[in-house]
């Protein structure tokens, strides 16, 4: 016999669920997560440095975790911010699941810890489906990177809480456009915020850790389109005429390959 | 690529509802996948099939029924497709308030399996 079954299951329920409990459980010892994604070299580890050390600084309790395919030397250069560091290697896994971060938490993560920031693996098309049950989405992407970066990854920009440009102090030299860039982030993000910074220049001093704490302290947090989802049922019967493609004249040539 | 993650967790969901129901081969399995799931369907497809190696779902067919992304304006009440890359402001109004009617579904929604050894001599196409 051939049965066929209706199943109806969301593929990524289970890390789903095991985020929301991470959510929960953090939120209950008063510790919020920030889950930073962006691609190699953006400068995540270098702007998540300073973060932590204005927060050492500041005697505010923080925590970060950073993940790596291989090296350890990102753990390395986050702990001369002297707050308390681990680093998770994949072992070849481009992304982190709920799951494997709550197992390297239990253990080691501080009591007293207000924030915990996650350094996710650089890549900017996996990690953007894992939730890891963070407060605050953080994508970055550096001046070199090009302007049309949130078109090229619209799930990552498209589910970020918060955009932070980084290396702002050679955005000359590579002639960054900063209007474009933004109307790009818009396109996919409407309404989110984008920061500039810069490590070698102080731009932008704080703003990742002001934002963290204060969607720790129940701030309201930007809710992207793309986790607008309905829950309307879709009826066959509807009359959707009135559908209209958006190709713009600039987007008609698919990207897509 | 994280196409190998997603297919095991596919694997391992139709494993646990089609083994306790008495299964004995999964034929093929059914999957919506939206346009801004971040899901490439080659990708899955492929890494599916590694993934069912082993399983009860050896040799199971993996079945993609794309879902196009849909948004509805909140102001002007306006529906288009967003496209890809997508546009999620109002072509009309320019409004920001954008509701997303589809496009994000990465949900299994089929599965075809045999529940009987040995195969009956007259077998059934799903
Ligand atoms: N000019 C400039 N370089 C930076 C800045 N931030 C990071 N970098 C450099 O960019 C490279 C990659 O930075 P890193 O923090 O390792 O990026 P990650 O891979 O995203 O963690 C390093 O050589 C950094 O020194 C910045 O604000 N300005
Ligand atoms: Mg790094
Ligand atoms: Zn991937
Ligand atoms: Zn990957
Ligand atoms: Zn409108």
């Amino acid at each position: 016999m051939c049965r066929v079954v209706d199943l109806q299951q969301a593929v990524l329920a289970k890390n789903d669920a095991c985020a929301h409990t991470l959510r929960e459980d953090l939120a209950a010892r008063g510790t919020a997560l920030v889950n930073l994604l962006s691609s190699p070299g953006s400068g995540k580890t270098a702007l998540l440095e300073r973060e932590l050390t204005l927060a050492r600084d500041r005697g505010v309790p923080v925590a970060a975790l950073t993940a790596d395919l291989a090296t350890e030397n990102d753990a390395v250069r986050l702990a001369r911010s002297g707050v308390p560091v681990k680093q998770i290697l994949t072992d070849g896994l481009c992304h982190l699941e709920a799951e494997m971060l709550g197992g390297h938490l239990h253990d080691w993560l501080p009591a007293e810890a207000r924030l915990l920031f996650i350094e996710n693996v650089g890549n900017l098309v996996c990690p953007a489906s894992y939730d890891l049950g963070e407060t605050l989405r953080v994508v970055l992407a550096s001046v070199t990177e090009g302007e049309d970066k949130p078109l090229k990854y619209p799930t990552a920009f498209g589910l970020a809480h918060l955009v932070v440009v980084t290396k702002t102090d050679i955005a000359e030299a590579v002639s960054f456009d900063e209007e474009e860039f933004r109307a790009n982030v818009e396109r996919v993000n409407p309404g989110v915020e984008v920061h500039l910074t810069s490590v070698r220049q102080g731009i932008g001093e704080g703003v990742l850790l002001d934002r963290a704490l204060a969607a720790r302290d129940g701030a309201p947090v930007h809710i992207p389109v793309m986790t607008r989802t309905s829950h309307h049922v879709h009826d066959e019967s509807e009359p959707q005429p009135q559908d209209e493609h958006s190709a713009d004249l600039d987007t008609v040539a698919s990207s897509r390959s | 690529m994280h196409e190998m993650s997603i297919a095991l967790a596919v694997v391992d969901q139709v494993d646990g509802a089609a083994r306790p129901a008495g299964a004995t081969a999964v034929r093929s399995v059914r999957l919506q996948v939206g346009e801004l799931a971040g899901v490439v369907p080659d990708a899955l497809t492929f890494s599916f099939q590694l993934a069912c190696a082993g399983t009860v779902l050896e040799g199971a067919e993996l079945d993609i029924e794309p879902v196009p992304a849909r948004a509805r304006c909140g102001a002007c009440a306006r529906t288009w497709l967003p496209g890809m890359p997508p546009r999620l402001t109002c072509p009309g109004c320019g409004g920001t308030d954008t509701e997303l009617l589809s496009g994000r579904e990465l949900q299994i929604v089929r599965v075809c399996w045999h529940d009987t050894a040995p195969h009956p001599p007259i077998s059934q196409e799903c």
